[in-house]
């Protein structure tokens, strides 16, 4: 939509804006859909010679939510972003396909481990989808967000501090348990809620921060007043640190508060005290606390034995790595059951997708992260409000730092930490949390990009008339 | 299975995910370079008689224009062009068609100058009978300088001098 008007003999230049794209996005979508089915034939075929029964079954229902996800976008966010449902839904599929592919390993599908998860994790799909189409619904603009700035921070909070009193499971303690429902990860909805209030947070306070500041070595430092927030926000994410033993949520949110900081108030001191001060928090940690320093220890010598006396998971993914090389070996022909446990289905779910599509197939996966990411960032450009501005970058920061977080771990570039892969890991928090995630972008993207409303036609426009004394 | 058809699966499912990544990638990219230029005057010219003053409404965007030939009606030596060589909108040309161009800061202006120095309706550009190109200062606070002189009357431009409103040069060119 273009914001000229054409009022005769001229030419104007105008941003073509956004026509709504929909269309764009509803042939994006479809080719989203027949990917993830492609896989599923290939898995089916490398396995069992046959193309796999629920095939139809399993179309018409990553088609069926997709196409309803698409018709209410076309309805409640009509000038929202093409790119963001057809990659997610990508992600998604791919993600179900690796999961049933890894169901189809036998000895990682034991009843003790939880059996098969893909139905499972196709019911949290669904109920993310829902979510989505909820949060379209119900959330018609994204400054009512900014009401709840502070509730939100209780929230986040008690959220972050709940899994505390629950038992840890797998070494962290990030789960909090529903007996008769099941478990679910408060961090993962976390994350939306404390993006939402660091953005009506600092949107408030950022000329404070930004401006109230003394230069010294060519940085500005902030008012020792100032730094108040940033340091409750380091101890909290330190006490997440050592009493959840969960280093990534903990490197999620300082990194999520040092981002959006940086972003308020374009001060680069900012990203070096984060830096410094996260430094100096995972270094004073890792001297006392065992796990973290089981993790680093993993992480610096990967190739030493286990405490079992076998090989390490950082090894294992290493060597999967290995395997795959630059083509892979095809879906459903990798052997990244040897990790064992449900590893390979949520934490390591990278480690199958570099095997069995190799470095080739693991780089696109990577760049459609990306490129979700890139959506996020240019529609906290496009955002005209400075909250909506905020909570896009904080909403696209969060899920940028969980992608670095997971493919980092795995990749052996930083210590492994117990995050999932956005859509491609197993885990029904993660889904959940996600979609919703991809609902408030692109209700913001929506309200961003749709066209200024075209100017009343006055007479002054037709001719310049100059009445001068 | 056979060895061949899983290796032929194998590479299309590569080239199919890298497929789905380029078209995004596409779609991102007309989403980055999208500006519009509408040429009203090139296409329903021959039949539109009245005078050539419409006024354009906004939008230099960030510069990308194609400039448009004037068809037949140029003489020979007439500036087709007008291109702002300082200031904020630095780059951006406007093809010069006989419509009269206005400048300020008004958001229906031709050229929207974002400038502190700027009059909302600051000074407009207009070729007269002979086709020659007139710039005239419309009551500007600031005024409007063509070379170093403060214009009083409707002037004459010649080719390539600079058209100064506050920080913002404006020059004519072929």
């Amino acid at each position: 939509m273009s914001s000229t008007v054409n009022t005769g003999n001229t030419t104007t230049i105008g941003p073509m804006g956004a026509p709504s794209r929909r269309n764009t996005e509803l042939a994006l979508l479809v080719f989203a859909v027949l990917i993830p089915v492609f896989a599923y034939i290939n898995v089916g075929l490398a396995k069992e010679g046959t193309v796999p029964a629920g095939v139809l079954g399993y179309t018409g229902g990553l088609g069926l939510l997709a196409g309803i996800a698409h018709v209410m976008v076309r309805k409640f966010a009509p000038y929202a972003d093409p790119l963001m449902l057809p990659v997610a839904t990508l992600l998604n599929g791919l993600g179900l396909v690796l999961i049933w592919r890894l169901d189809q390993e036998p000895t990682i599908t034991t009843d003790a481990l939880g059996g098969a998860m893909a139905p499972g994790q196709l019911m949290w799909s669904t109920l993310g989808v829902a979510l989505f189409l909820g949060v379209l619904v119900f959330l018609k603009d994204h400054r009512v967000l900014q009401r709840y700035t502070y509730i939100s921070m209780v929230v986040a909070l008690i959220l972050l501090i709940l899994p505390m009193f629950f038992p840890a499971r797998f070494g962290a303690r990030i789960w909090i348990t529903i007996p008769g429902v099941g478990s679910l990860q408060p961090g993962e909805f976390a994350k939306i809620i404390i993006a939402v209030f660091f953005a009506g947070y600092l949107m408030v306070k950022r000329d404070a921060l930004a401006l109230a500041s003394r230069r010294f070595m060519g940085l500005y430092l902030p008012r020792g007043r100032d730094l108040g927030p940033i340091l409750v926000i380091w101890a909290l994410s330190l006490m997440i640190l050592i009493f959840e033993t969960d280093l990534g949520t903990s490197l999620l949110f300082f990194g999520l508060f040092v981002i959006m900081l940086y972003v308020a108030t374009e001060r680069t001191s900012w990203v070096v005290f984060g830096l410094t001060l996260s430094a100096a928090g995972a270094v004073t940690v890792a001297t006392f606390a065992s796990h973290v320093q089981s993790r680093v220890d993993n992480w610096l010598n990967p190739l030493s034995l286990a405490e079992n006396g076998g090989v390490t998971e950082t090894a294992q993914a290493m060597y999967t790595f290995g395997a795959g090389g630059i083509l892979g070996s095809g879906l459903g022909q990798g052997y990244s059951r040897l990790i064992g446990g449900i590893a390979p289905k949520s934490d390591y779910i990278l480690a199958t997708v570099g095997e069995e599509l190799g470095l080739t197939g693991l780089m696109a996966i990577l760049v459609l992260y990306g490129l979700l990411i890139e959506r996020g960032l240019r529609t906290a450009l496009a955002a005209r409000d400075p909250f909506g501005k905020l909570l896009a970058v904080g909403l696209a920061g969060a899920f940028a730092l969980q992608v670095f977080v997971v493919a980092g771990g795995v990749t052996g570039l930083i210590p492994l930490t117990g995050m999932t892969m956005p859509f491609l890991a197993q885990g029904g928090s993660s889904v959940i949390a996600n979609w919703a995630l991809i609902a408030i972008l692109l209700r913001i993207s929506d309200t961003a990009r749709r066209p200024a409303p075209a100017p009343a036609p006055s007479t002054d426009a037709e001719m310049t008339q100059v009445v001068r004394p | 299975m056979s060895e061949l058809t899983l290796t032929v699966m194998r590479l299309g499912f590569l080239a199919v995910l890298w497929l789905f990544v380029i078209v995004a990638v596409q779609v991102i990219r007309s989403d980055l370079f999208g500006t519009r230029v509408t040429q009203r005057a090139a296409r329903r010219g021959a039949d539109q008689n009245r005078p050539p003053a419409g006024a354009g409404r906004p939008a230099p965007d960030r510069g990308r224009q194609s400039g448009g030939r004037g068809g037949g009606r140029q003489r020979r030596g007439a500036p087709t062009k007008l291109v702002v060589s300082e200031g904020t909108l630095t780059g951006t040309t406007v093809a010069l068609q006989g419509q009269t161009i206005s400048l300020g800061r008004a958001h229906d202006s031709t050229i929207v100058l974002d400038d502190d120095y700027a009059s909302s309706r600051h000074a407009r550009i207009y070729p007269d009978r002979d086709g020659q190109w007139i710039v005239e200062d419309l009551g500007s606070t600031n005024g409007t300088y063509l070379d170093r002189t403060r214009l009083t009357t409707p002037t004459p431009i010649p080719l390539g001098a600079p058209i100064r409103i506050g920080k913002t040069v404006i020059e004519l060119r072929k």
